[in-house]
């Protein structure tokens, strides 16, 4: 195995709406500061993957548009997943991995704003038995939050203590969308969404775009930033039918934390990508992470949740937070699909 | 308009994105289907002896195929979970108030998902049974089972059997969307409505781009400055479209074209009318035909098509690096 870091990270503000940009406006300065950061000229970064989906805007081929930001000229070794961009940087990471390139740029954007996110992510259903229901990803959230009050692995307190406590912990991020004290009775006083979830139990719309650099040993050492090594990256995924599994456990979670070697060390914190208050319970008990663990320094994803980048987000929400001097051991983790059906976790760590 | 004020209007359009899918089902699924016709709900064992509802053709715990051996399960379940959707969207298979349920169906050792009807959350509970009630009509989908009900109101009669088989189904997709173009594109949008064409100019290479999108493609840096291209231009590339398609709202044969417009260092595709077919060229001149100013709104579609001019031919040396 390559040693290979993160070198450099840049996102936009995450904001409700993205009204004057389009994605490419928005990648350009991130793009820009990126690179820049990175100490490695663009023209020597040896792979470019993207993660996004053209969906959001519900424009064919805006990923293939979204290539004009980075300058694509003379043509450049170039892909692209239909999934959030921690799948980019997976992609991205094995690519170095098999010695075609020493050091990669991974970008992720959307724009959630201009469609219903809830109903946009029905798409993404099985089209047979699910997507002709147009059970919304609201729906099926609620599902899972109510099978684990159901089985008494939480409560509706619990549940909003955690967004009360993400939203707190945002208030220092500037990048961050819903942010601020939140008195937990008083939330629990709110009316039902789609019961048994609560408005402050769900995401918010957001709208955004981030890079990341990240580079095999040699180049690494070029960056502005110290290196922040990427020590595991494993991803799992769970049957795509929620009636066909335990929706209050997250096995695929469970199975890459162990692969990733989560439990062999300790960790300063943990970035998790838990867009519902509920499934940030679910994935500390898969990842072995106990009540003393910082979840979310950033706010999380309940604080600002860009549909395709809220998981690279969280890997360089970790390396932001490691290069700020604020630990040097941490969980990001990425979800993609419904209900936590897929799971990628990573293990990272400073010099 | 200034670019000042240009810069507070970036546009914005409702966008619709509409069609269907046509898939067929495969053995597994087809039987599924078939039976939901008939008001027969089925499963598929798996290996290890577990049924599946709804069927799959491999097992998930496992990855084994399924066995070819069907069961029928229900009518009637138990809701494993729900989800009360008191304001349902318009997509939502229930127009008021219902729950998203797992519903274990008698004999099964999976849930399938599907709403339940049951008036107010208040009368919703995990554990409590419910039984179907089938679509009046059938359209071949999961919809044809249309929803649950709580058991006490009774069962359903099944709908009469279907007279062959249901072996693919049409999946409708219906997205909405509020667009908006960005900076750029609502620049290029605000020129056409003022019956000008303008692109804009790479900030590295000075290349200008038409339409432009916000960025060079060339070198991935802004394209800040604005520049008034011609209406004239000549043509790079073109093709003779003679198969007819949907949107398609003229008169085929027809000619479509990538004109180069003077000024511009990016072909733009046109529609090259008011000509012999037989006669359309490379290298050929051609200018815009706009619509009367009084139609001009925020579109390309204020430029009905282009036709040739009189004026010589550019010869391909010049533009080869265009076509």
């Amino acid at each position: 195995m390559r040693d290979v870091a993160i070198v450099s990270y840049a996102q936009t503000q995450f904001v409700r709406s993205e009204r004057n940009q389009n994605e490419v406006e928005m990648l350009m300065p991130v793009i820009k500061e990126a690179v820049d950061n990175s100490g490695i000229p663009k023209q020597e970064i040896g792979f470019t993957c993207s993660g996004s989906t053209d969906y959001l805007s519900g424009q064919s081929f805006a990923f293939v548009m979204a290539v004009d930001a980075v300058g694509a000229w003379p043509p450049i070794n170039e892909s692209h997943v239909e999934m959030d961009g921690a799948w980019a940087l997976y992609e991205a990471w094995i690519k170095i991995q098999c010695g075609e390139a020493d050091s990669a740029m991974v970008f992720s954007f959307g724009r959630s704003s201009m469609g219903e996110t809830a109903e946009t992510l029905t798409l993404q259903l099985d089209p047979y038995t699910l997507a002709p229901l147009n059970a919304d990803a609201i729906s099926l959230a609620a599902l899972q939050a109510r099978a684990g009050l159901d089985a008494g692995k939480w409560t509706e307190r619990d549940m909003a203590e955690v967004a009360a406590r993400c939203r707190a912990q945002a208030k220092s991020n500037p990048d961050a969308q819903v942010t601020g004290d939140f008195d937990v009775d008083k939330l629990l006083t709110d009316p039902y969404l789609v019961s048994p979830l609560r408005k402050h139990d769900c995401p918010p719309v957001s709208d955004g775009a981030a890079v990341m650099i990240i580079a095999a040993e040699g180049a690494a050492h070029k960056a502005t930033n110290k290196p922040v090594w990427i020590r595991s990256l494993e991803h799992r995924l769970d049957s795509h039918q929620p009636g066909g599994r335990d929706l209050t456990t997250s096995p695929s979670t469970k199975l890459a934390g162990k692969a990733a070697g989560v439990h062999k060390t300790a960790v300063d914190f943990a970035e998790l990508h838990t867009p519902f208050s509920h499934q940030e319970i679910i994935v500390r008990e898969a990842l072995g992470l106990g009540k003393e663990t910082l979840v979310n320094p950033s706010g999380g994803p309940l604080a600002a949740n860009p549909l395709m980048v809220a998981g690279l987000a969280r890997l360089g929400e970790s390396a932001r937070r490691i290069w700020g001097g604020h630990g040097s051991r941490a969980i990001a983790h990425a979800t993609s699909g419904p209900c936590l059906q897929q799971n990628l976790v990573c293990v990272l760590e400073g010099e | 308009m200034n670019q000042a004020s240009q810069e507070q209007t970036a546009l914005s359009a409702p966008h619709i994105l509409e069609y269907d899918y046509r898939r067929s089902l495969g053995p597994v699924l087809s039987r599924f289907f078939t039976g939901l016709r008939a008001g027969k709900i089925h499963g598929i064992k798996t290996q290890s002896g577990r049924v599946l509802v709804p069927p799959a053709e491999y097992d998930p715990e496992t990855g084994e195929a399924t066995t070819d051996e069907f069961v029928e399960v229900g009518p009637g379940g138990v809701v494993e979970t729900w989800a009360w959707v008191e304001s349902p969207r318009a997509s939502h298979p229930l127009s008021q108030p219902f729950a998203f349920a797992l519903i274990k169906l008698d004999g099964a050792d999976t849930a399938l998902l599907h709403a339940v009807e049951a008036g107010e959350a208040s009368q919703m509970k995990t554990g409590m049974r419910v039984t179907p009630r089938w679509a009046e009509e059938s359209q071949g989908s999961i919809k044809d089972l249309s929803h649950f009900v709580p058991e006490a109101e009774g069962n359903a009669d099944a709908p009469h059997p279907p007279a062959e088989a249901t072996t693919d189904i049409v999946t409708p997709v219906h997205v909405e969307y509020t667009y908006s173009p960005g900076k750029a594109a609502s620049r290029y949008l605000h020129g056409l409505k003022e019956g000008k064409i303008v692109g804009q100019a790479s900030d590295s290479s000075g290349l200008v781009y038409v339409p432009p999108r916000g960025a060079c493609p060339r070198d991935g840096v802004p394209t800040s400055r604005e520049v008034e291209v011609s209406s004239k231009g000549t043509v790079v590339t073109l093709t003779i479209v003679r198969v007819p398609s949907e949107n398609i709202k003229v008169e085929l044969p027809y000619c479509t074209a990538n004109i180069l417009l003077d000024g511009a260092d990016q072909s733009f595709t046109g529609l090259l009318q008011e000509c012999n077919l037989d006669e359309v060229r490379i290298g050929m001149r051609v200018e815009a035909v706009w619509r009367d100013p009084s139609e001009w709104d925020y579109s390309s579609e204020n430029i009905k098509h282009f036709r040739p001019i009189d004026e010589p031919d550019v010869p391909f040396e010049e533009i080869k690096e265009y076509c």
